[in-house]
């Protein structure tokens, strides 16, 4: 096991005001006896709602948070203890943060990480190279980091985690905020990674196609604990997670209830939108498509991907 | 803890040198500043010494010209003023990053401190000495041993200023908000270290009290070595004070940083 979580637990305290000058001191727990492990070359997505304890268990992974209670392995390491040898062995992205040198060039950065991790430039130069071409970095290779792009610095950001070839790469929301093209290349990129080199992810998402395409395996967590432990078809079998398709036809029609595989879940403006669920499994949203159009005239449509939140929360509702 | 390597050191100080070179006209407008105070400073010193009858603690119009010259030079160089660099990465989170690499925090940012005074020694310093030596009196120094000492005591300067302001940036792990204390901390090392007035200006019980915080080691200690203030053995003993307080604030911030990190929250999500 790469990874080894047991028990881990993690407390804040919370200060509210009550009243003028009283407040009041509540204990949280954002991470609540969670365990689990990974093995070397897992791809493990973990996922979450916002504030389930996903940012907390990887500041607690990478050292940088003491936990409450429960034991921690990474490498073999523990991560408070031997923070900066972890730090040599394992690669961080932090989505919302950055580990560029804002005023200096891109280029400088990297040059900057090969001589903290004392990496002679023999091993550094070639590995950059290499995620140069594949993330189509060279462009903007001298352009000063504050003036990246998300998109561009986010290249920039992976390819710095990456640079050492560590063991583990964590990656806290790797995708926030990159438009779909950009997601797409950097999902393309951590394959290729991953097929090549054998390395460890682990990385946070709140976007479903991360983790279609990329992890073998997800942890779901809700309110510090492991929810859900297994692969997406297990997990959306588990909750049933649906597509939806809007259908808005040319005129008002009866409700839609005898297309083959879907649900009827919504009909609004007297049957003018109507929305069908159906579950990937079951068919496909061009045979619901062509049903449809076998019984109205089609004016426009669109199909909603099952949101990760969505799946969450059903989860939870069991 | 893992005591950071000559490679990483020279990295890191050249990063922190060419980041600042960056930003060109932030200099120029800093040089034009210090300057345009340098000469406010000065006359205001010249105006003592001259109802003073010329002299003033060992000061004559050419020394005071010296003095009031090298310390606006010196400002930006040991970064009198406010700093928070580093608890605004506390404040923000930011911090993580700079605990997730595999180089000693405190370390690394003198690393990078020290870069940033070199880049501001020619950018800063230069000028205003440069301007006062031509357009006022200047007392060069004569004596051998604060002529070799020089360079070493403003790096120590540096060292000193860095350990002292690292120190209170940590405090943003227990308070979050430091602007208060820092701008406490400035008024109190601007005026202690003899960065307003020189400190043998000082009632003696106030010199006292100076002489015994480090921020005489930040600015006076290097200045007094250009105005022939500290010459031969003195010159070498309040180097030797500067080496102590280095050595001793920076081993009490690694103590506090440790502290910091036991009980580290990374604000953020």
């Amino acid at each position: 096991m790469i990874v080894e979580v047991t028990d881990l637990r993690r407390e804040f305290v919370v200060r509210r005001r009550a009243g003028r000058l009283r407040r009041t001191r509540d204990v949280v727990a954002a991470v609540d006896g969670v365990t689990f492990g990974i093995a070397p070359g897992e791809c493990v997505g973990y996922i979450g709602a916002n504030g389930a304890g996903k940012s907390t268990t990887i500041k607690m992974l990478t050292g940088i948070l003491v936990p409450t209670s429960g034991t921690v392995r990474v490498c073999g390491l523990e991560p408070v203890r031997d923070r900066t040898t972890l730090a040599r062995r394992i690669g961080v992205v932090f989505g919302q943060r950055s580990q560029l040198w804002w005023d200096l060039p891109l280029r400088d950065s990297f040059r900057l990480l090969g001589a903290i991790h004392r990496l002679p430039t023999s091993a550094w130069e070639p590995r950059l190279a290499e995620c140069v071409q594949l993330l189509e970095m060279e462009p903007f290779l001298d352009t000063p980091v504050r003036q990246l792009s998300l998109g561009q610095r986010m290249r920039g950001e992976v390819t710095a985690a990456l640079l050492h070839s560590p063991e583990l790469l964590v990656l806290d929301e790797p995708t926030i905020g990159l438009d779909l093209l950009s997601k797409e290349r950097l999902r393309a990129f951590l394959v290729r990674e991953r097929a090549e080199r054998g390395t460890t992810v682990l990385l946070t998402t709140h976007d479903l196609p991360d983790i279609e395409r990329l992890c073998d395996r997800i942890l779901v967590v809700d309110h510090g604990r492991v929810a859900f432990d297994g692969d997406l078809p297990g997990l959306v079998a588990r909750v049933g997670a649906e597509r939806v398709l809007v259908v808005d036809l040319a005129e008002p029609g009866p409700p839609l209830i005898d297309v083959p595989g879907t649900t009827l879940r919504a009909v609004e403006a007297d049957g003018l939108r109507q929305h069908l669920a159906f579950r990937k499994e079951d068919t496909t949203a061009a045979a619901v498509v062509a049903a449809v159009s076998a019984r109205v005239e089609l004016r426009d449509l669109a199909v909603h991907e099952p949101a990760i939140e969505d799946v969450v929360r059903r989860l939870y509702l069991e | 803890m893992s005591v950071i390597a000559v490679g990483p050191a020279v990295a890191l100080a050249g990063a922190g040198y060419r980041r600042w070179a960056t930003y060109r006209q932030a200099a120029l407008a800093g040089v034009f500043v210090n300057t345009v105070f340098g000469v406010i400073k000065l006359s205001i010193l010249l105006g003592i010494a001259d109802s003073a009858g010329g002299t003033v603690a060992g000061y004559d119009a050419a020394s005071l010209s010296t003095y009031a010259w090298v310390s606006q030079g010196l400002i930006a160089v040991v970064m009198i003023f406010a700093w928070t660099e580093l608890a605004d990465r506390v404040r923000t989170g930011d911090i993580a990053v700079d605990l997730a690499r595999p180089v000693d925090l405190q370390l690394s940012w003198l690393a990078q401190d020290i870069g940033r005074a070199a880049w501001a020694l020619l950018s800063r310093a230069v000028v205003p000495i440069v301007f006062g030596a031509i357009f006022f009196g200047f007392y060069w120094p004569t004596d051998p041993t604060a002529i070799i000492l020089l360079p070493v005591s403003i790096l120590l300067a540096v060292c000193v200023s860095f350990a002292g302001r690292f120190m209170v940036n940590l405090t943003a792990f227990w308070l979050t908000e430091i602007r208060g204390l820092v701008l406490l901390y400035v008024l109190v090392a601007g005026l202690l270290g003899g960065h307003l007035v020189p400190v043998q200006l000082f009632p003696d019980w106030l010199q006292a009290a100076a002489y015994a915080t480090p921020f005489p080691a930040m600015v006076q200690f290097p200045i007094n070595l250009m105005t022939g203030q500290a010459t031969g053995l003195r010159a070498l003993g309040e180097v030797a004070v500067q080496v102590a307080w280095a050595v001793g604030l920076l081993l009490l911030g690694r103590l506090v940083l440790s502290r910091a990190t036991r009980k580290l929250v990374v604000q953020g999500g």
